[in-house]
């Protein structure tokens, strides 16, 4: 292996006390293409962010050619060689594609002023050479996201670029799209460039790759050639359970399975699809039932929760609740319907956190805790009574604002918000991350017992064991489709992953 | 990305002590500051301006106030959906100039005719927002410059005497000695507080405020509760066009309600209600209200320059909203 074109050794970043990266190191070969790959707050794109030059790291440093670099910002990251294409950024989608590309350094005649012949013959020589056939002086915006991808990228290497930086690069683009891209990053190996590769779509990382880093919680947890690390194995390190240790009893709160009544659905999603996220899913929920939702970051698991919550617009598919068919893409119809969504980020969609967490409760139930448009303070009182209650919600009385609570009596307050809602069904994306481990105990020992009671629950979590153990079942996605389903003795940890590993997107579903 | 999480929620009670106490101080000041410099103010005039205390001086403060009072009150729901109405000035121009051309049919014609202009600008303005999309500061703006300009075309760019008796009632007479603008001012601001506290709509449009998201997940129905707001601001910005009319006994379209739009959005945010939504303080907005024709009736008095007045109205903002700022990082 040749010298490393660039060396990153060492990186510890802190924000506010915690710790985002402990001591990563990375190197990457002239004409290496280096997977980046791991799962939600792993430190991704903190790492990405050091190395173009937007975060200083707090320890270690980078090498780029072998001489020490400190970039003091992106620009003079940017100059050093490092671009970084994210989605459209950077671009003026007004200006035409030519202008774009050559942004900064048009070619201009005496008086400076642009000389646009010479402009767009030297646009269309560049994107040319990549394979991509546009009238450069269109403008950017009236191009499909693809093209305005890949004139980011074009643009991006077309700069001196050594090192170039690509954060899920293939999100939004179209298989044929896909293909022109790989394409440009086998050019750019050829040309000697390195590229770091962060993508969650494994059979990309197969396709493209040579190197892989995988990160979780900040720390490097495996390092070398791609080709060496089966797809099993890969996916367990991602979700950091090891295949040999897989536990058969686990410390979650779960009693074990339920008895869903053998009756029919309460919900029945059928063919939700939504382009470039969604493809064809469906997903049927009994009464009293847990149905846990399987696969990595990015695989379409929030999305056919908002999709069954009528909160993301949709291609095609529909929703059934209790044998009607629920108005597309209308929150409100859902919830009169009995779906309840508990949201994976419950700061910017879940908590109002000027409001007191009595009011934060009684906010969707609203039309039921009310006569005429005017709410009846006693009926309130009633419900949240009963929810802090029974959901052992700490806080200093029903008035307190409920930004001051913490993040696991928060989402008590959330799941209260829901439960006054009589609901039928409920969503839970994510409900014990970022909680305590008493609240995580307690909050899943109520999923049981609200499944017991006959609610159907769909369950979303990137704890593996959460998962199988709070399941009944578990429906697999990738990358947007249903690419199996486990249920009794073949539901395990080791199934789980086994399925994402094999399924292919777009074959099983 | 659990652990990560559960390091951040136990960090953030962390915060050194002091930090801690100058939010508490900064959030006391946001929500009864105005109460305070109000009490200071009154103190202060009654040792220093003659007859301040007289029934006569009173009157005509509260008398003068009462509009503003009543246009705050909309500008304190649409603030409260972090919004913000620029148009309310020029809601109270179409007001007055839509008066004089059905007053030929009695009162009640006129009134209703200036209260519906008020609602069909409220309705623009409302529809722009919920359903174009189109932010507040920018869809009301459009009706801030052109509202005024269909208000001198309908009136024919002229200011009119107002001769009506029934009218100039509305301005001068007083029902159990109270003036009868200050006794519309105070029924509304306990209606307005009623719908705040009690109503769904009051409710759902302080959630929309505080978190649209949410409130959109949650089921609200985000849309109609915005349109709504800025109805109800365009509608009581009319009711103070038509109380000033009756007050001034004249249709003067130029100038009637200029910069009211500036003493609404001062009164509503030195009244502790927050420029980003979330909350808002009915009572508060009326101490504001009160307090900005405080200062300027104190300096006034005294023959200090208008100008003089304008400045410390631009202190006291910046007190405002340096509270704010500081109450909201608690």
């Amino acid at each position: 292996m040749a010298d490393p074109l660039l060396q990153v050794s060492g990186i510890v970043k802190r924000f506010t006390g915690v710790l985002a990266l402990d001591r990563v190191s990375v190197d990457l070969a002239p004409g290496e293409v280096h997977a980046l790959v791991g799962e939600n707050g792993a430190g991704k794109s903190t790492l990405i962010k050091v190395i173009t030059g937007v975060h200083r790291p707090d320890e270690g440093g980078l090498r780029l050619a072998g001489r020490p670099a400190d970039f003091a910002g992106p620009l003079d990251a940017q100059r050093a060689g490092i671009q970084a294409v994210h989605q459209e950024i950077g671009l003026v989608p007004a200006l035409s594609v030519a202008r774009n590309l050559l942004l900064g350094r048009e070619p201009r005649r005496r008086l400076g002023i642009l000389d646009l012949p010479r402009m767009h013959r030297e646009a269309s020589r560049i994107l040319g050479s990549y394979g991509i056939d546009v009238d450069v002086r269109r403008p950017l915006r009236s191009l499909g996201v693809g093209v305005q991808q890949m004139v980011a990228l074009a643009r991006a290497v077309s700069v001196d670029a050594r090192v170039v930086v690509m954060d899920e690069p293939t999100s939004s683009l179209e298989p044929r799209e896909v293909e022109t891209l790989f394409g440009v990053v086998r050019r750019l190996r050829d040309q000697g460039i390195s590229v770091i590769y962060v993508s969650h779509r494994l059979d990309e990382l197969y396709r493209i790759c040579d190197g892989v880093t995988v990160l979780r919680d900040g720390r490097v947890v495996h390092q070398g050639p791609l080709a060496e690390l089966d797809r099993l194995r890969l996916v367990a390190l991602m979700l950091g359970r090891p295949v040999s240790d897989v536990r058969a009893e686990g410390v979650t709160k779960f009693s074990g399975t339920h008895d869903p009544a053998r009756d029919t659905p309460i919900v029945e999603a059928s063919g939700l699809t939504r382009r470039h996220v969604l493809d064809n899913v469906s997903v049927a929920i009994r009464p009293g039932e847990v149905v846990g939702l399987g696969g990595l970051l990015g695989a379409g698991r929030t999305e056919t929760a908002k999709a069954i919550a009528g909160a993301l617009p949709l291609d095609g598919g529909r929703v059934t609740v209790a044998g009607t068919t629920l108005r597309r893409g209308s929150a409100a119809a859902a919830i009169r319907a009995g779906v309840a969504l508990l949201p994976e980020d419950r700061k910017s969609e879940g908590i109002i956190a000027t409001l007191s967490v009595r009011e934060n409760i009684a906010l969707a139930a609203l039309p039921r805790l009310s006569r005429g448009g005017v709410v009846s303070e006693a009926r309130i009182d009633r419900i949240v009574e009963t929810f802090m209650r029974r959901l052992r919600i700490k806080a200093a009385g029903p008035h307190q604002r409920v930004a001051e609570l913490s993040g696991g009596n928060q989402q008590k307050v959330l799941l209260a918000r829901w439960l006054a809602t009589e609901p039928k069904i409920l969503l839970l994306d994510e409900p014990t991350r970022g909680i305590d481990v008493g609240a995580k105990a307690e909050v899943q020992a109520l999923i049981d017992e609200l499944a017991e009671d006959g609610l159907g629950v769909l369950l979303i979590s990137a704890d593996l064991e959460e998962l199988v153990e709070g399941s009944d079942r578990v429906v697999v996605l990738k990358d947007g489709t249903v690419v199996g389903e486990l249920s009794g003795g073949d539901l395990t940890e080791e199934g789980v992953m086994t399925t994402i590993a094999a399924g292919t997107g777009g074959e099983t579903g | 990305m659990t652990d990560m999480a559960d390091r951040t929620g136990t960090a953030e009670p962390a915060a050194p002590a002091s930090r801690l106490d100058r939010g508490r101080i900064l959030a006391w000041l946001q929500d009864y500051g105005v109460y305070a410099a109000i009490a200071a103010l009154i103190v202060i005039n009654i040792a220093i301006t003659p007859r301040f205390l007289s029934v006569e001086n009173l009157r005509t403060q509260l008398v003068q106030v009462a509009p503003v009072v009543i246009v705050s009150l909309g500008m304190a729901l649409v603030i409260g959906t972090e919004g913000v109405d620029l148009s309310v000035g020029s809601v109270m121009a179409l007001a007055t100039a839509l008066i004089p051309l059905y007053l030929g049919y009695g009162v009640v014609p006129a009134v209703l005719a200036a209260l519906l202009g008020g609602v069909a600008v409220g309705l623009v303005n409302g529809s722009l927002v919920a359903f174009v999309g189109v932010q507040p500061i920018v869809a009301t703006l459009a009706l801030f410059v052109g509202g005024r300009g269909i208000a001198l075309v309908v009136a024919g760019g002229q200011l009119k005497d107002v001769y009506d008796p029934d009218l100039l009632n509305l301005g001068s007479s007083s029902l159990i000695g109270i003036p009868l603008p200050v006794l519309v001012a105070a029924v509304l601001t306990v209606v307005v507080m009623a719908v705040v506290r009690r109503t769904t709509f009051g409710r759902r449009l302080v959630a929309i405020g505080g978190n649209r998201t949410a409130s959109e997940l949650s089921g609200l129905p985000v849309r109609r509760i915005l349109l709504l707001v800025y109805v109800v601001s365009g509608l009581l910005a009319a009711t103070a066009g038509v109380l000033a009319t009756a007050r001034l006994q004249a249709s003067d379209p130029s100038s009637l309600g200029l910069l009211m739009e500036l003493s609404a959005i001062t009164a509503v945010v030195v009244g502790g209600t927050p420029l980003t939504g979330g909350r808002v303080r009915v009572l508060g907005t009326v101490a504001g209200a009160l307090l900005i024709q405080l200062v300027r009736a104190t300096l006034i008095k005294h023959d200090l320059a208008d100008s003089l007045a304008q400045m410390v109205q631009a202190v006291i903002i910046l007190a405002a909203v340096y509270a704010a700022r500081g109450a909201g990082r608690r």
